[in-house]
């Protein structure tokens, strides 16, 4: 198959916060160059996890051999990606010595707070990142600390936002012939994890909270609906929903409560066409969800997963990874690849019937790579 | 209003479906200068027009819902009747006149349109098209419906985030479709590369469960390797500490960690506790972690007597890594997002003044910009037919008078 973005190169000089967007050029068909200085630790997981898929390539660019190939290698490049707190303190990776020695490349320069403002230079992880981005503040329990995702976020957002910042440049420059800066600031990239949270603050001065495991401001009379059950192997994010997928999924959960002989409770007089999930009181939803309660602890997860598909119930288990890796939605995609004995996500799209298979593992340093065709 | 050639000014987008993983991604591109074709009839709006709030006022209303608009800006609006031979005629006219077809509808429904892939690469060979759903258009669940909100604890997400002995946690909203929307959107922006080059069209199948998957490769990758099984495990890391949030004297809390041991000695003087750094039970990362709550309470002990700006400021000043805790009211008052023109005020003509969020990147030469508010419910059909189209005045009129505009 021809690639979607055969013959572009992409010189790749990021670390943990740029990785990520490199990644989805190369899933996309791009050649990208992974460059790192010699002795980088490329066993890390999650370094091989982001990687894949790139070529390796040793250099320093503080030496004259290795700031030589690294300008051969960047007049060639299409994209050359950047996150400057980690890159060397020389001009060899300026952003905008890149611009002015390299008309024709779209430099994209991922950075905490982005090139502007007064905070530009403040330093951040992504503890920070989610807080500054608003996403922190909106999970955790009411009355206690905001908390993050424990794998880290927002280096990703920041890289996937990079890579449609960097193609949006690349389209340009197909009608222009000009390359461009691309800046990507990681706190504004976050900002969207909020999905329309910011809009009810915007329009009507009420700032969401975080709610914990459950959901609140669904009814007038401010009762809470239970969002995450516990199963008899972990837990289960199910919702009582209203509107017509509320009401299929609330009358096939009865269902198959009665099926399976389990007590019903108030469920069994529910007529699910006339409940209104927006006027029920507190009382109300406790008495509905405590026979849930109980029959959800004897189902498991898998179980639950297969039910719900089966009877169009909307709710999904609460994974762990081990869920994950296992599950057959993937296997029959062939979402999880191997290369060279080790399982990697494959590429996230599939493009004219195929998944791309990955490449190349990006394990060991190669020479800097010829390209036939192609920019000279 | 830009005056600038913007990057994607020659791209014509249209969008069949709704809600958020879908048409975020025409948005992004209308703030680049697409011309994007948002497509809904009036019996089957976009599910966020009235099934989501906020509302202005919360008076709720067709054109009313900052939901939809928040997604939708820099797009045209217009209402085809697809239950109707002619309204599916129109929908291929569109299709005909555009580069990329963005659609996520449950897999299966285009085909029975008789709008799937074959059919409209037959009218438009170059076209570019993308379907996004839960599972992706292939496999023993495609089928599913979903909500993102629901599909973030599937691919892990939920189960990630919350306290070790505590249950997961919700991510607010549809977390994962945001995921979705940017990977899709370098999907199809590298079709439209690869297409205006070859002329040659693609198809994309994208399922957000596995654009999700993405973000939690690291995990994943850990798995792979050593057998190990991340948990959620509150704000703690392997390597930092201290490394969480700490509230502050109003109310407000902030994210701060230290990555080194010199970073924690410049943390130590800065809140005045200068002998913790050489105490042996904070020397190192390692004694940090063992002795996390009595070093947590050190810190909590300065920053609830400051506002979160004074502790990050201060904390900063000295290299240490910090940031308030942003609101979602915090978020319209942050001066570094101000400084990025983060959130641009557009009037709508139902809704009055909105924000609408700018994406996390733009381009030095070629900058974006929110084009115009969201499109109230059919309010293109005209412009988008006789002007971008070229249809005749008394054939617009025709489908109009026969319906077709419902």
């Amino acid at each position: 198959m021809t690639m979607l973005l055969e013959g572009i190169l992409v010189v790749d000089a990021t670390d943990q916060f740029g990785w990520l967007a490199g990644r989805i050029l190369a899933d996309l068909g791009a050649d990208v160059v992974k460059l790192d200085l010699p002795g980088t630790d490329r066993s890390r997981p999650r370094w091989r996890a982001f990687n894949v898929n790139k070529r390796a390539l040793d250099l320093d660019p503080a030496k004259p051999s290795g700031r030589r190939q690294l300008e051969e290698l960047l007049a060639k490049a299409d994209i050359c990606l950047l996150t400057p707190i980690s890159s060397p303190q020389d001009d060899s990776l300026d952003a905008d010595e890149l611009r002015r020695r390299h008309p024709h490349l779209i430099v994209v320069v991922i950075s905490p707070f982005g090139r502007v403002g007064q905070r530009k230079h403040w330093r951040a992880s992504d503890i920070e990142l989610m807080a500054a981005g608003g996403a922190m503040s909106l999970a955790g329990e009411p009355d206690g600390a905001p908390v993050r995702v424990s794998e880290p976020q927002a280096y990703s957002w920041a890289s996937a936002q990079a890579a449609v910042g960097a193609l949006t440049a690349l389209y340009r420059r197909e009608a222009t012939g000009r390359g461009d800066l691309v800046d990507v600031s990681a706190q504004a990239s976050v900002v969207i994890a909020a999905a329309h949270a910011p809009a009810f603050f915007d329009l009507n001065g009420v700032a969401p909270q975080r709610a914990g495991a459950f959901m609140t401001g669904r009814s007038i009379t401010g009762a809470r609906y239970r969002v995450f059950w516990p199963c008899r192997d972990g837990w289960l994010n199910f919702i009582f929903y209203g509107g017509v997928a509320g009401r299929r999924t609330n009358e096939q959960l009865v269902a198959w409560m009665g099926e399976c002989g389990a007590e019903l409770g108030p469920l069994a007089n529910i007529e699910w066409q006339r409940w209104d999930a927006t006027r029920t009181t507190q009382a109300e939803v406790d008495a509905i969800e405590a026979p849930v309660l109980k029959f959800f602890a004897g189902v498991s997860k898998r179980e639950f997963l297969i039910e719900a598909h089966k009877r169009e119930m909307l709710g999904y288990p609460v994974s762990t990874v081990a869920d994950i890796i296992t599950d057959p939605q993937l296997e029959a995609r062939g979402f999880f690849q191997t290369l060279d004995g080790e399982r990697y996500c494959g590429s996230f799209a599939v493009i004219d019937g195929e998944r791309p298979p990955l490449r190349r593992t990006a394990v060991t340093s190669e020479r800097p790579p010829r390209r036939a065709g192609g920019r000279s | 209003m830009n005056t600038i050639p913007q990057a994607l000014e020659e791209i014509k987008v249209v969008e069949f479906g709704g809600y958020a993983a879908g048409p975020h991604i025409g948005k992004m591109l209308g703030n680049f200068g697409a011309k994007v074709v948002h497509v809904e009839s009036s019996d089957r709006p976009d599910g966020f027009r009235l099934q989501y709030p906020p509302y202005p006022g919360s008076r709720p209303g067709i054109n009313r819902s900052g939901c939809f608009s928040l997604f939708n800006d820099s797009k045209y609006g217009v209402t085809i009747d697809l239950k109707k031979q002619e309204g599916l005629e129109l929908a291929r006219r569109l299709v005909g006149w555009s580069d990329l077809v963005v659609e996520n509808m449950r897999p299966g429904v285009m085909q029975r349109l008789g709008l799937g892939y074959q059919t409209l690469a037959e009218i438009n060979p170059r076209l570019v098209m993308l379907s996004t759903c839960n599972m992706g258009q292939t496999g023993p669940r495609a089928d599913t419906p979903g909500f993102g909100s629901q599909l973030s604890a599937l691919a892990g997400f939920c189960g990630m985030t919350g306290f070790a002995d505590g249950p997961p946690m919700l991510l607010y909203g549809p977390y994962i479709d945001f995921i979705a929307s940017l990977l899709g959107g370098s999907a199809v922006l590298a079709g439209l590369v690869r297409s205006r080059r070859s002329g040659r069209g693609a198809y994309i199948d994208l399922s957000q469960y596995e654009c999700g998957l993405h973000f939690m490769a690291g995990v994943l990758q850990d798995y792979f390797a050593t057998g190990h099984l991340a948990e959620r495990s509150g704000n703690d890391d392997a390597a930092a500490a201290p490394h969480g949030a700490y509230s502050c004297h109003d109310g407000e809390w902030v994210a701060l960690s230290c990555w080194s041991d010199a970073e924690f000695q410049a943390l130590a003087a800065a809140i005045g506790k200068a002998a913790l750094a050489e105490d042996a039970a904070f020397a190192t990362a390692a004694a940090r972690h063992a002795h996390k709550s009595k070093l947590d309470a050190a810190i909590a002990e300065w920053t609830r007597a400051r506002s979160a700006e004074t502790v990050a400021e201060t904390l900063q000043g000295v290299g240490v890594c910090a940031y308030p805790v942003v609101t979602m009211a915090g978020l319209f008052s942050d001066p570094q997002l101000a400084a990025r023109r983060q959130w641009r005020v557009r009037r709508h003509p139902e809704m009055g003044d909105q924000a609408y969020e700018f994406p996390g990147f733009d381009l030095e030469n070629a900058p974006g910009d929110i084009v115009g508010p969201a499109p109230c419910l059919g309010a293109d059909n005209d412009f988008v037919f006789r002007d971008l189209l070229g249809m005749a005045e008394a054939e617009i009129n025709a489908y109009r008078q026969r319906g077709v505009f419902g």
